[in-house]
């Protein structure tokens, strides 16, 4: 008997299995895609190929396993995602944590309690209406130990801004404090970075380096998984790493996880269902369907749901786990609150540089952060919100790079060639990533026509940018500008995400957070504090889509961290008292 | 055309993506990794299980699926032609390098086309087909192969009612016109999306001259060697110290390990 089913092996339910497997519980992971290991299936001898994992995206799951409907506004008619889009999904054991790039931000102090800390300093009128920003229920003080546990676990290299109140000078001035440094440290500049980093530094704004899931020496986890150092070979994000230098289920926690004899995980499986007692109070465990067709039940007394952001909240609407939320009511909180990230900035295009861009990795970059979240006054501007503003250096894999030619440029002949061979050593992007408020009229619900090969209904998204966003990102997309000219650039050209309607097929972010966020309150939230139902109460549901806003920052580490969390409250406060951990 | 051999049989449906089999390479049949758990009847074949250790079998890999020369899989000899017409025109020759068709583009095409990425084999192709907002992307009926097929005849039909000649036939400055007539939408045909059919086309060849040259483009590694690609290189520990400075690293690819 399986004390608990995780549904979903990807990087939350691989750090929950390894916590709950310690402490003593059988575990059984059930997951849609296959078994996949380093050695095997992405060594270096098959991982230098662009076209099959850049291109076509071998490691991620195709639209045709499922897809997404999309409609930019209530009332218009949905229709699928049906090509590769700017979601990317895992399909593995290991989940997106696979093939991820490897950005390991903590979140501010600020992003977690965005309602009481807008409304303290600039009062409530800041929020525009229509926007839901409201608190986590949790305060990133509450989950710095979870966050440096993670970090010591993935490896990750970087370079502490604050470490116990005190300013550590060559790190971010503007981060949360932490306990200690990060496990590595930092990786090397790229040229391009060393130009942004000299640049910002000139104009008064403080460059650090970007925690990176790329870790920059050999290194032993706390779990005893050994890492090796990166070799800045350019093939990471949507790639799996054979140097085992990458941060990922692979290269942490499964050679430990899967010594355990008290846990398994089923692969090539998908979760129809989680399955509810007849009382609907807690869930007796999961059916799946095997790749012959056979349909099979999974009980367990406890149920992880971490299926990735968008089939959590599939899940629990098939499942009937919380009330679907109602956009025109405003009642209901499954579907709520769903937030993406907000992209703007600039290309800029050198004259005569050597920017070498095949030495790279998915996280090497330099950030400054004086422009994020509420690291700046907002008394003067009409938005809430900010952006961290970076320069990358993550691959230079020339078929994603053909386009990549100056304004004017013809994109094919003799030209194309020219401009091409130039712009290649030649051209950067200062990328400006920045935050995801919630509204009202962005959700997520089941697709009333659209289905997937089982035959159950696809999720639907109804997303676009909201103004206090589209304001913020023209801000920061300013400010990108700003600092291109000051580059040396010859060419500074912006680009913005949130001008115009939004469409998935602008993949400068592959960001999708919320729709079963955590809260206070059982009526704007779908979880606890610690991850747990509302309102079936042995079920927990781990990912970002737990967060009710996004913050100017990738989530995964944030997303570990709160996995970790969770497993504490689950092992210490539920298990020896199955019951809400949380007064409603 | 070469086959895949397969582990276990093939259940997926048509057209349903199939998860990459890990294949011996010694083609033995039995799968029997060490800590794989046998669960009774057709369970293990159809969930396998991993349980008790890092499963690991010798010989197992994931290579890639390098492609034969020799002959088309997928184009008429016609539509070859009109391919290799078009591609050079896309990336001609020049004193920068080979253009598309020396660079087997229209190889790299052909093959393509009567694979998974012809076949659409990834993409979501249930429901109804509407059409919808610009926002909402490409809601093709029909699969990459099929858009060739008809987008191609269609396009040297409209050329031949323009020119009363077919594409292939006319000269460089009228083949560059045509291309920019279909790439900008002014070049229209009945029931074809031209300017997503260019768009594929342009595509299709930027990947064949600059993907690995296994696939079949690509020739001598002509297109990393114009751009300064190193190709099939792992480790630039060595060089990320010299900011700034022109490598001259020497490209190799993953079939063909030579400069």
């Amino acid at each position: 008997m399986a004390d608990v089913v995780i549904v979903g092996l990807g990087w939350s339910g691989s750090v929950m299995a390894e916590e709950l497997t310690r402490a003593g519980l059988n575990v059984v992971a059930i997951e849609r895609g296959a078994w996949r290991d380093t050695s095997t299936d992405f060594p270096p001898s098959v991982d230098t190929d662009e076209l099959r994992w850049g291109v076509r995206r071998e490691m991620l799951q195709p639209p045709a396993v499922e897809a997404l409907t999309f409609r930019n506004k209530p009332g218009e008619k949905a229709l699928p995602v049906r090509e590769w889009s700017c979601f990317q999904f895992g399909w593995n054991v290991g989940g997106a944590g696979t093939h991820w790039a490897g950005m390991s931000w903590r979140f501010t102090e600020f992003d977690f309690e965005p309602y009481s800390k807008t409304v303290a300093r600039y009062g409530v009128k800041k929020l525009a209406p229509g926007l839901q920003v409201q608190d986590w229920g949790i305060t990133y003080k509450e989950l710095e130990p979870f966050y440096d546990r993670f970090e010591r676990i993935a490896g990750t290299s970087g370079r502490a801004g604050n470490i116990q109140g005190k300013v550590n000078p060559g790190g971010n001035p503007f981060e949360g404090p932490r306990a200690r440094d990060y496990p590595t440290p930092p990786l090397k500049n790229s040229r391009w970075m060393e130009i942004y980093q000299k640049t910002t530094a000139s104009m008064g704004y403080h460059p650090f380096p970007v925690p990176a899931g790329n870790i920059s020496e050999a290194y032993v986890n706390p779990l005893g998984v050994r890492m090796a150092p990166c070799t800045y070979c350019g093939y990471c994000e949507f790639f799996g790493c054979g140097n085992w230098s990458k941060s990922s289920p692979q290269a942490c926690v499964l050679p430990a996880l899967m010594q355990r004899d008290n846990f398994e995980v089923v692969t090539e499986s998908e979760v129809l269902r989680v399955n509810k007692a007849a009382d609907g109070k807690t869930a007796t465990g999961v059916t799946f369907i095997d790749r012959s067709g056979a349909q099979w039940e999974q009980p367990a007394k406890i149920v992880i749901i971490s299926a990735y952001q968008m089939d959590n909240v599939r899940l629990m609407l098939l499942s009937g786990i919380g009330k679907p939320y109602d956009h025109k009511t405003g009642q209901g909180v499954v579907g709520r609150n769903y937030t993406y990230q907000t992209i703007s900035g600039a290309d800029v295009f050198f004259e005569d540089e050597q920017l070498n861009p095949f030495i790279g990795a998915g996280a090497l970059a330099v950030q400054i952060d004086d422009f994020n979240g509420d690291n700046f006054d907002h008394s003067g501007v009409d938005f809430i919100g900010g952006a961290g503003i970076m320069a990358f250096s993550t691959n230079g894999r020339p078929i994603g790079m053909a386009d990549a030619v100056p304004p004017g440029a013809p994109r094919w002949g003799k030209g194309w060639k020219k401009a091409f061979q130039h712009s290649y050593q030649n051209v950067a992007t200062i990328f400006a990533q920045g935050t995801s408020f919630p509204h009202r009229d962005v959700f997520l619900d089941l697709d009333p026509e659209y289905k997937d090969q089982h035959g159950q209904a696809l999720l639907r998204l109804t997303f676009d940018f909201n103004d206090n966003d589209r304001k913020m990102a023209a801000w920061t997309g300013a400010k990108s500008v700003e600092i291109g000219k000051k580059t040396g650039a010859k060419h500074v050209v912006p680009f913005n995400s949130a001008i115009g309607a939004n469409s998935p097929y602008d993949q400068r972010s592959g960001h999708t957070i919320g729709g079963a966020v955590m809260g206070k309150d059982p009526k704007t939230s779908a979880l606890n504090r610690y991850l747990q139902s509302w309102d079936v109460h042995n079920v927990f549901v781990l990912g970002a889509s737990a967060f009710p806003n996004n913050g100017g920052y990738n989530p995964t580490v944030t997303v570990g961290a709160l996995a970790l969390w969770s497993a504490k409250a689950i092992i210490e406060q539920y298990v020896p008292n199955p019951g809400p951990l949380v007064k409603a | 055309m070469t086959s895949k051999p397969k582990l276990s049989p093939d259940t997926d449906a048509p057209g349903a993506p199939h998860l990459p089999r890990r294949r011996l390479l010694s083609g033995l049949a039995a799968f029997a990794a060490g800590g794989v758990l046998a669960k009774t009847g057709n369970a293990e074949k159809a969930a396998p299980v991993v349980r008790g250790e890092m499963p690991w079998s010798p010989g197992l890999a994931d290579p890639p699926m390098p492609t034969k020369q020799g002959g088309m899989a997928f184009f008429t000899p016609a539509e070859a032609q009109l391919v290799g017409a078009i591609v050079e025109r896309l990336i001609p020759a020049d004193d920068l390098s080979i253009g598309a068709l020396e660079a087997g583009c229209v190889v790299f095409i052909d093959r393509q086309l009567a694979g998974d990425f012809g076949k659409a084999v990834a993409m979501y192709r249930r429901g109804r087909f509407l059409e919808g907002t610009p926002q909402q992307g490409p809601q093709f009926r029909e699969t990459p192969a099929e858009r060739y097929r008809s987008g191609l005849a269609a396009f040297d039909k409209r050329v031949v009612a323009m020119h009363g000649k077919s594409f292939v036939e006319l000269g460089e400055a009228q083949q560059d016109a045509l291309l920019v007539a279909l790439e900008t939408g002014k070049l229209t045909m009945e029931g074809i999306d031209g300017v997503a059919l260019f768009g594929l086309l342009l595509q299709n060849t930027r990947e064949g001259f600059l993907s690995d040259p296994m696939y079949g483009g690509n020739k001598n590694m002509a297109g990393w060697k114009m751009i300064g690609f190193p190709g099939a290189r792992y480790d630039f520990r060595d060089v990320v110290d010299k900011r700034g400075k022109k490598l001259n690293i020497i490209p190799i690819s993953m079939a063909d390990k030579s400069a």
